[in-house]
């Protein structure tokens, strides 16, 4: 067993190593009681972990999926509280196209049966939790998963091994105190730990884990909240018309995701509140540090808000203690509230990585996160990934990484590196003659779903051939690990590359940027580089970049400075399909890039070309002189002789049969310049 | 006209690299002293050199300026140099004031120079020195290396030993001199030399076009041209300067009696239109024509053949306004001009995209095939024989196929037991990825659940036609008898398919031979529906065998138009040796050659010698032809002929051969795959095969001239494309820092460290409009309807 999975780690090239620790092996004294072996192991049955266990499953490999719960998504059974997802479920878009349509359908997971997409497990466009719960279910279920319930991993450690894949495996722990060996470890934990802020009284404080979801408890209540998040809109949307009034406090402004076009902002859906604030109801929104506060309870049994420091002063009993209100009468927060909620999210559980893990949190702006590569591997540990919700501080307030719609791309991202790296099967790609070139990148802009959800994060590649004859397509790649690309593909890039990327404008998403301003949308081509919707842009590089030169890019850039760009003018159907507005830009700018001539050819060109040239463009080469040229038909053919494209050769200069004259002005072609076509060649 | 001589300065500037960047690395700033730098000028090279005060530390945010700027004006043939000063320098160059920054431009043939100042006191200074002397060109841009920088520095080679040139980049100075626009590069023109009196100032003249090199140039000439001309012609027949560079004449209508007033008038007036119209004063009293009695102002627009306004003005102002407005329109007119002369890469040039979307209107009889969907697909191909076509809506080449596809279905209707059908893999992609299509359009057979066959030929009516009518009968068709064996070699078995193939292989086998018997099967399998094959393998197989002298294995080709039966031995041969065996049969030793089957004949990497006829060809030719193929004198090239009526476009070939179309028949050898060379058959000999003979003898032996050798460069981009990275990148300098707009105003209007420079404080207007390079008027008109609509956002 362990022999095997050695002789597949060094493969081939590796026999003679094979060889050498041959006899290493067989000295090596056998563990008595070694764990059960995986060569992967997830954790977490939530949407990222069945989503990974449906690839590894699909390509054969030994997994096992570990989850506490009895059953998969057990976060989705608990939260959100007001069982409403804010993840939509558009149910028809007028296509047919499923890639498509997968770029309006936030809930389902990746998988071959069309039979496992949400818009069979609910009608809601903002579908209800427990559909969620039964959606993963059945996922798990009618593909087979293989996932071990009710098993809780308690801890996970290192167990350094110079024949493992990554030179260590990863000892799981269960509550049994069963252990369990891998040799890759996907986390798929998700944030689960609500976040919690330390200050006096904070003891007062009720969770939005635990609080009441009965709007009949707030009956005229004053409420505070503290957090500005969709939780913390939600669950006052719930009460918003039974409390006396409801005040919110956080740290920073509230930043709506239609402004700043990020989904883990505060979705329109649930800002109600925010219409009575500005509608000069008694509801409001308040900006305050929360480390500096502090709640005291009075008597009756109320809250007032007062600040740390007061009390840090005094040390007296609770209703002698100084309030803000006593200096300062106008105080926003003087009133009494009668319950005060915590909405503050959740963090990622750090507590079960033995330290030798090296698995930190991503600094200080996310703490909630662990740091991970944008390879979504753990800067600490070899072999370690971090899938799903937890695997966000890649693309954090950028992308959509951080939720089903987004990771469940950036998951078979993971499974694809992990392909190449422990199993040699490369990269998937396709490989096309140049002359299919515009073609390739139309069709991804306008149907790929991964390119469209994972907007900046997960790009598409395309490596040219020696001359630039052929292309290789690559899907979906984590654009940041571009330097990397030939070792965590295994493809070569050595003539050249294209990135296929889509981008909002530069300086159009922000919160407190206004997203409807007059004029806000581009629509000639010339202008297209300013477009301010999500379009696709398309980067030339003649050399792979290096990993300096990613990690040192302009501020901004999605990427290194390229040797050209290219962007495809915004649409407002985000439909890329227009002959003249979009396709031919983007064929000139490849045209450019490779210095050639993309063009396509009726058979009758190709034939004249063929006569009249040595050479021939790439389209009649790769097409008319493989015996495919393109006919054309009759009523084709008079727009082009309309158009000018085309010659009508029937009636060019007929040969002057007997020396003789032709009445000149009958016939209008025969003083035209030869071949319209190529006029324009034949100057450069 | 005008701007052909300025272009051979142009030409002359830009071949341009001086030699002293090959010693220092390119992008840094050269320090030389001044004897070493006169040294290295040299005639006809343009460089700029900046002379400083050994080590003055003041001045060394402009030198941070001029080392960002030597790589545009490298591009630009201009190249930069540090000249230090030393004290004993006696160059009039190292000036002996301390503060006095000075960058010169040098054109060693003409030691023009252009002086660099930073304070409204050194441009007093320079105005001072000049008066009465010359005029003064001063322009303000807004940083060294912009277009307009390079436009002024290029104007200063033609001009800069009439006039002297200043150049600024700072702010404050423009600002000093009444001029608040410091986001646009200006031009002022100062009239020195007619100042006599040192105490007043020189008359300024402001330029309003935009900086290039043609609006100074042409600004310039009309400063040079006299200020006011005196005429007693007819105002139709005057000509000045001005109507050559496009600008109207204004005649100021005067007499005798008032003359003297008039003048004053009419200077103040030619004072206030200079760069803008040329003002002239016309004397009533000495004139011919006949003027409308009070008509007092005469206005003649540019263009030709306009007759002349004569109008009548009660003030100056109204007379000015009135030419204002006449010139702007022509600046518009212009542009347009513009616009028409450079490519428009906004018009489709790919010509299938073009037919495609020209045709998009016409509505085709789309239900004559079967559209099937991921739900049908399978069910559809199970059920019966289908040949499906994968397109895709949006791709212009399937779309141009699909039409052929129809034109198919049309023939076929209700004859073929083939179910036409299409998917449309812009809606049905997966379906299409699970087929692994992914390019378009691909066709496929599927025959009861075997597996689908591509078709891989030519995209048109006829051959798909070919291939489903070949497809019909299995390939290779198991003969049973030997009467069978006979009706198929004759045609008679299947009649029908032999307009579409006209040679039937045969395979004959003893029962035994089961390898032999497996690679011809594989290679039939391999052709099917491009050639007819069968196999017989009877007992009695020798008396096929013994009648056509065959040797088994062996294939018998039966040519049906010759009525010919061959036999070629099939020992040891391979499937792959098969089918290349088959292949060539299928050849002609003397085909016409057509769009559809040149590819064929260009595989054999031959010559081609090609007879060109207008109609059938003569038998005569075609014997003597053949008489040479069969006599091996051929075997080097591929002989076929083209007839014109059938391939119109070999009138194309021929006009591209000759100029004129030459007289019919023409017999050409065209070396298509070394050389490119095209002979051409003397057209006064007979083409007899003595004739030829002669003449292919003297080909071989260079003998013959070429008529013409076809062009051999790579097919490069039509058209340039849209340069966004640059386009990004002048909006970046345009907006350097994004964050601190205001503070780095303040600082600007702080004293005296100006060199903190020009453009942050330009930062709050939008650079759209002045970065768009083209206006695109026409066409894109509904696109400006549409941004109305546009009020929707987009989510993700």
């Amino acid at each position: 067993m362990r022999l095997a999975a050695a002789a597949r780690l060094w493969g081939p090239p590796g026999l003679l190593l094979t060889f050498a620790l041959h006899p290493a092996l067989c000295l090596r004294p056998a563990r008595t009681a070694a764990p059960p072996h995986r060569d992967y192991c997830v954790l977490g049955a939530g949407p990222a972990g069945l989503q990974m266990a449906y690839f590894l499953q699909r390509a054969g490999r030994d997994y096992a999926v570990f989850e506490r719960a009895p059953r998969p998504g057990s976060f989705f059974a608990r939260y959100p509280r007001h069982r409403r997802l804010i993840s939509i479920n558009k149910r028809h878009t007028g296509k047919a196209n499923a890639e498509f349509n997968l770029r309006h359908d936030w809930n389902s997971l990746l998988s071959h049966d069309p039979q496992l997409l949400f818009r069979h497990y609910s009608r809601a466009y903002f579908p209800d939790a427990g559909d969620m719960v039964r959606y993963l279910g059945d996922f798990a279920d009618r593909l087979r998963l293989r996932v071990l319930y009710n098993t809780t991993i308690a801890h996970v450690t290192l167990d350094k091994d110079r024949q493992a894949w990554n030179g260590h495996y990863f000892i799981l722990t269960d509550q049994t105190g069963q252990a369990h060996r891998c040799s890759v470890l996907l986390v798929a934990t998700g944030l689960w730990v609500p976040n919690q802020v330390d200050f006096p009284g904070s003891e007062h404080v009720e969770g939005y884990e635990s609080v009441s979801v009965d709007p009949k408890d707030f009956e005229g209540q004053n409420v505070l909240i503290l957090g500005r998040g969709n939780s913390a809109f939600e669950t006052a949307e719930n009460i918003l018309g039974v409390t006396n009034f409801i005040h919110m406090l956080s740290r920073s402004r509230v930043r709506l995701s239609w402004a700043t076009h990020y989904v883990g902002d505060l979705r329109a859906i649930n800002n109600g509140l925010l219409d009575t604030y500005q509608l000069k109801s008694l509801d409001g929104l308040l900006e305050s540090d929360l480390t500096d506060l502090a709640v005291v309870k009075d008597h009756e049994g109320k809250f007032h808000i007062t600040l740390k420091f007061f009390l840090e002063e005094s040390n007296q009993s609770a209703d002698a203690i100084t309030l803000p209100q006593d200096d300062n009468d106008n105080f926003a927060m003087r009133v009494a509230y009668d319950r005060v909620i915590r909405c503050l999210g959740w963090k990622f559980d750090f507590s079960i990585f033995n330290k030798s893990l090296r698995l930190s949190s991503s600094g200080e702006f996310s703490k909630k996160y662990p740091l991970v590569k944008a390879s979504y591997e753990s800067k600490g540990s070899r072999g370690l990934f971090v899938l799903g919700t937890a695997s966000h501080s890649v693309d954090y307030r950028k992308s959509a990484g951080g939720f089903i719609h987004g990771f469940r791309y950036t998951v078979r991202a993971v499974h694809r590196l992990l392909e190449h790296r422990h199993h040699h099967v490369p990269w998937p790609s396709t490989e096309h003659p140049i002359s299919q070139l515009t073609n390739s990148i139309v069709r991804r802009v306008n149907e790929a779903s991964g390119l469209y959800q994972m907007f900046s994060v997960l790009a598409d590649v395309i490596l040219l051939k020696e001359n630039a004859t052929a292309f290789e397509y690559l899907e979906e790649f984590p654009m940041q690990m571009l330097a990397q690309l030939e070792t965590i593909t295994g493809r070569k890039a050595q003539h050249g590359l294209f990135v296929i990327n889509m981008e909002y404008g530069r300086n159009f998403s922000g919160p407190d940027k206004d997203v409807f301003f007059y004029d806000r949308s581009v629509g000639h081509t010339e202008d297209a580089w300013q477009s301010n919707f999500l379009h696709p842009v398309i980067y030339y590089y003649r050399h792979l970049p290096t990993e300096q030169e990613v990690r040192f890019r302009p501020a901004d850039w999605a990427l290194p400075r390229p040797t050209a760009i290219h962007h495809i003018v915004e649409d407002f159907l985000t439909d890329w399909t227009a002959p003249v507005g979009h396709i031919l830009p983007l064929r000139r700018f490849l045209e450019n890039c490779l210095d050639t001539d993309l063009r396509s050819f009726y058979a009758e060109s190709c034939f004249l070309f063929a006569l009249t040239h040595q050479k021939l463009p790439p389209f009649c080469q790769q097409g008319y002189l493989r015996m495919q040229g393109l006919m054309g038909t009759e009523s084709l053919r008079r727009h082009g002789i309309e158009s000018g494209l085309l010659r009508d050769y029937a009636t060019v200069g007929r040969p002057r049969e007997d020396g003789g004259q032709r009445p000149v002005g009958s016939s209008p072609a025969p003083g035209l310049p030869v071949q319209p076509l190529d006029g324009n060649k034949e100057e450069l | 006209m005008m701007s052909s001589s300025f272009n051979i300065f142009r030409v002359g500037i830009s071949v341009v690299i001086m030699c002293i960047f090959y010693k220092s690395a390119v992008d840094s700033l050269s320090e030389l002293s001044p004897q070493k730098y006169f040294s290295t000028l040299q005639p006809g090279k343009a460089s700029l050199a900046y002379f400083c005060q050994a080590d003055s530390p003041r001045t060394s945010i402009f030198l941070e300026e001029l080392n960002e700027a030597i790589t545009p004006l490298q591009d630009y043939g201009i190249s930069v140099a540090k000249v230090n000063c030393v004290k004993e320098e006696t160059s009039r160059y190292c000036g002996k004031e301390e503060d006095l920054m000075k960058a010169y431009l040098f054109s060693a043939l003409l030691f023009n120079e252009v002086k660099y100042i930073t304070t409204l006191e050194d441009l007093q200074n320079i105005e001072n020195a000049l008066k009465g002397k010359a005029n003064i060109a001063f322009s303000y841009v807004r940083a060294i290396g912009t277009p307009e920088h390079r436009a002024v520095m290029e104007a200063a080679f033609v001009y800069g030993t009439t006039y002297q040139f200043v150049l600024t980049t700072e702010t404050a100075l423009l600002e000093s001199i009444g001029n608040e626009d410091i986001e646009n590069a200006h031009l002022y023109f100062f009239h020195c030399k007619q100042v006599l009196d040192l105490t007043l100032q020189c008359r300024r003249t402001l330029m309003e076009q935009p900086l290039t090199t043609l609006n100074i140039h042409q600004f310039i000439k009309t400063m040079e041209a006299p200020l006011l001309t005196e005429v007693t012609e007819d105002p139709q027949q005057v000509s000045t300067v001005h109507l050559q560079l496009g600008l109207p004449l204004v005649f100021i209508v005067s007499q005798q009696a008032t003359y003297e007033a008039d003048r004053r008038t009419a200077e103040w007036v030619a004072w206030r239109l200079l760069g803008k119209a040329g003002v002239l004063l016309l004397l009533r009293d000495s004139l011919e024509v006949d003027i409308p009695q009070h008509s007092n102002v005469i206005f003649r627009r540019a263009e030709e053949g306009v007759p002349v306004e004569f109008l009548v003005l009660d003030d100056i102002d109204s007379l000015i306004s009135h030419v204002e407005s006449n010139v702007h329109i022509e600046e518009i007119q212009e542009d347009e001009d513009e616009d028409t002369k450079s490519p428009n890469m906004d018009v489709q040039d790919d010509e299938v995209a073009e037919t495609v979307y020209r045709d998009r209107k016409r509505p085709l009889p789309l239900e004559l095939t079967v559209e099937l969907t991921e739900e049908t697909f399978n069910t559809t191909v199970v059920a019966s024989d289908s040949i499906v076509l994968f397109y895709a809506g949006w791709q212009a080449v399937s779309m141009a196929f699909l039409q052929s596809y129809i034109d198919l279905a049309i023939k076929l209707k209700g004859t073929s037991t083939m179910l036409l059908t299409r998917v449309n893999c812009a809606d049905w992609s997966d379906l299409c990825t699970k087929q692994n299509v992914t390019e378009f359009p691909v066709v496929k057979m599927y025959k009861e659940g075997k597996n689908p066959v591509s078709y891989v030929g030519m995209l048109g009516t006829e051959d798909l036609l070919k291939f489903i009518q070949l497809s019909r009968i299995s390939c290779p068709v198991n003969i049973t008898s030997v009467q069978e064996a006979e009706e198929y070699l004759s045609g008679e078995l299947y009649k029908d398919l032999i307009s579409y193939s006209s040679v039937s292989v045969l395979g004959l086998f003893s029962p035994n031979m089961t390898t032999a018997k497996e690679d011809f099967t594989e290679a039939g399998n391999y052709l099917k529906g491009y050639a007819i094959t069968g196999i017989y393998s009877e007992e009695d197989v020798l008396i096929l065998s013994d009648k056509y002298a065959a040797t088994l294995p062996a294939l018998l080709l039966s040519r049906h138009k010759e009525g010919k039966i061959e036999s070629i031995p099939l020992a040891n041969s391979h499937a792959q040796d098969i089918i290349q065996i088959i292949t060539n049969a299928l050849l002609e030793t003397f085909p016409e050659i057509t769009v559809e089957n040149l590819p064929i004949y260009l595989r054999l990497q031959k010559p081609l010698l090609i007879l060109f006829s207008d109609g059938s060809i003569n038998p005569q030719y075609k014997k003597a032809i053949l008489m040479l193929v069969k006599e091996k004198h051929l075997d080097s090239l591929t002989p076929c002929w083209l007839n014109l009526k059938n391939t119109p476009v070999g009138r194309g070939i021929l006009q591209s051969y000759f100029d004129t179309m030459p007289p019919l028949p023409l017999l050409v050898v065209v070396n298509l795959h070394s050389g490119g060379q095209v002979f051409a058959f003397p057209s006064d000999q007979a083409i007899t095969e003595q004739n030829l003979l002669l003449w292919l003898k003297k080909l071989e032996a260079g003998l013959e001239n070429h008529i013409t050798i076809l062009p051999a460069q790579e097919w490069k981009p039509p058209l340039p494309a849209y340069d966004f990275l640059s386009m990004m990148d002048a909006a970046a300098s345009q907006h350097p820092t994004r964050k601190d707009p205001e503070c780095t105003k303040e600082m600007d209007v702080q004293e005296n460290d100006k060199k903190q420079h020009e453009d942050k404080s330009a930062i709050i207007k939008e650079p759209i409009e002045t970065l768009r390079i083209k206006h695109w008027n026409r066409s894109n008109w509904f696109k400006e309807g549409e941004k109305s609509f546009r009020h929707d956002n987009k989510e993700l």
